[in-house]
């Protein structure tokens, strides 16, 4: 058991639900996720924010869950893959890695709640490194993807079904 | 990991205070986004006590200056500020410094800050069990005789052989940022470069701040009219991957001739390398292919390459030539 100086009261709003917890200040949003609220749909891939198979949506942005420390994100707002889709219907970025090419599905979690950030960040006119001009505004092309994405590894290599579907969901 | 406990702190002078009484107790360390403190602690590299959280100062903000500068937050993430458009008018080799750094989600929660303070990815420093001068000083180290092809080729002394891994630190050196800092005996700025230090005897020193100091800001200058600018970067993929060797050049050609330039190296020394030399040999010069190459040489006749890292002299080389090339024509 730890040290109580070193457990701390939190409350995260969860996929849309207030939980609040006690946790170890050791605890990553990640464990917190997985082991004790019950939603092991962000995989522990590296533990190194390295893989991206734990990305979630942090107050809107994607991040690697990994390597946030929970205690530091009392009152924040967190969607993980359980929360994306309504619960009756997929998400269209869901819909569209179901309907694309991918293998093992153990990266694929962190692959579309990072290409949910991804696309939000396109809507804001966020560039990237694979933009040809900083002073425009980006446009969704396959060196985007790719670039954007590049934070989310794939063992299988299903890469050209990733982008495929992260083109469709954009439409 | 070590346990440790935790506080927000409200403000700078709460959070520097707090991080003096807390000095002796066994270690403690500023939290801004953790991408980089996080890992270190779960390696066992990084054991604080204690954990003062400074990403909630109010430090979160990018505003322009009196001067036509820019004054930004230590707590700003690195996509905000690749994303500001004052950014990407002004200083576009800023912006392309830090998307070309770390990944999307990194960039989330990554901050100007802790961007600045972070610390070698040199594997012998992040494997805890591995002897490292940097980690553990008086051990050794072993990357001088061991694995150190992405290591030093400039500046590195018998004790450490480590390079300072940011991108945006190259730019800012070259930009000539000044970092604000508060200590517990009041603010100083500290001009770039000049922040970074070379590891001489003393490697577990990164910077020359004191453990308790923090960075509240930096602040860029004007950019200079008729200034061109580019961060340009080589690793090993495309994306996703530290620099081997990177470069951020600022030039200023009228008439043919160069009137101005500034050139920092990242990748190849224990801080963002800034190339007066080259620097020196250019201004005045003509904007020429072969005036960038004595530049690159006249800089790179100082390096001293290690026994598997010598590829990185004629990288840089290559890279200067071709961004100042591209810039000046």
């Amino acid at each position: 058991m730890s040290d109580p100086a070193q457990l701390s009261e939190i409350t995260l709003r969860v996929n849309g639900e207030d939980r609040r917890l006690t946790i170890d200040t050791r605890s990553s949003l990640l464990d917190v996720l997985r082991e004790q609220l019950d939603l092991p749909g962000s995989k522990k891939g590296c533990d190194h924010g390295q893989c991206g198979a734990c990305t979630v949506l942090l107050d809107g942005r994607r991040v690697n869950s990994c390597l946030v420390l929970a205690v530091a994100r009392d009152g924040s707002e967190v969607t993980t893959i359980e929360g994306l889709g309504d619960g009756e219907q997929l998400h269209p970025v869901q819909r569209a890695f179901v309907e694309q090419e991918f293998q093992c599905g153990y990266c694929t979690p962190g692959q579309i709640c990072s290409a949910v950030g991804m696309l939000s960040e396109l809507a804001a006119g966020w560039p990237s490194a694979a933009t040809p001009d900083l002073g425009a505004t980006p446009e969704l092309s396959e060196p985007e993807i790719s670039e954007r994405l590049s934070g989310n590894i794939c063992r299988c290599g299903a890469y050209p079904g990733i982008v495929a579907a992260v083109k469709q969901a954009a439409g | 990991m070590r346990p440790f406990t935790y506080e927000r702190a409200v403000d700078a002078d709460a959070a520097v205070a707090s991080g003096v009484a807390h000095a002796g107790n066994g270690g403690v360390r500023y939290l801004g986004g953790g991408t980089n403190l996080v890992d270190l602690m779960r390696l066992g590299v990084e054991r604080p006590a204690h954990l003062i959280d400074v990403s909630r100062l109010g430090h979160d903000r990018i505003e322009p200056t009196d001067d036509g500068g820019l004054h930004i937050g230590a707590a700003v993430t690195n996509s905000e500020l690749a994303a500001d458009g004052l950014v990407r008018r002004d200083h576009p080799l800023l912006a392309e410094a830090l998307l070309n750094g770390a990944s999307g989600q990194l960039r989330n929660l990554a901050t100007v800050g802790g961007n600045l303070l972070q610390r070698t990815r040199c594997s012998y420093f992040q494997e805890a069990t591995k002897p490292c001068n940097k980690r553990t000083p008086g051990t050794g180290c072993p990357a001088r005789e061991g694995e150190h092809r992405n290591l030093a080729i400039l500046g590195h002394s018998p004790s450490c052989v480590a390079t300072h891994p940011s991108d945006m630190a190259v730019a800012l050196t070259a930009i000539g940022a000044r970092v604000h800092v508060r200590g517990h005996e009041g603010e100083r700025v500290i001009p770039m470069p000049g922040l970074h230090r070379l590891p001489e005897r003393e490697p577990e020193c990164d910077t020359v701040l004191e453990p308790t100091e923090l960075i509240t800001a930096v602040t860029l200058p004007a950019p200079g009219p008729g200034l061109r600018a580019r961060y340009r970067k080589v690793r090993e993929r495309s994306s996703f991957a530290f620099a081997l060797v990177s470069v951020a050049a600022l030039l200023t050609v009228e008439d043919g001739i160069v009137r101005d330039c500034r050139i920092a190296l990242g990748g190849v020394a224990h801080a963002p390398w800034r190339a007066e030399r080259g620097e020196g040999e250019l201004r005045g010069a003509p904007a020429t292919p072969e005036a960038f190459a004595r530049a690159a040489d006249a800089e790179l006749a100082q390096a001293e390459p290690l026994r598997d890292n010598g590829y990185k002299v004629a990288l840089a080389r290559n890279l200067i030539v071709a961004t100042l090339s591209e810039l000046g024509a």
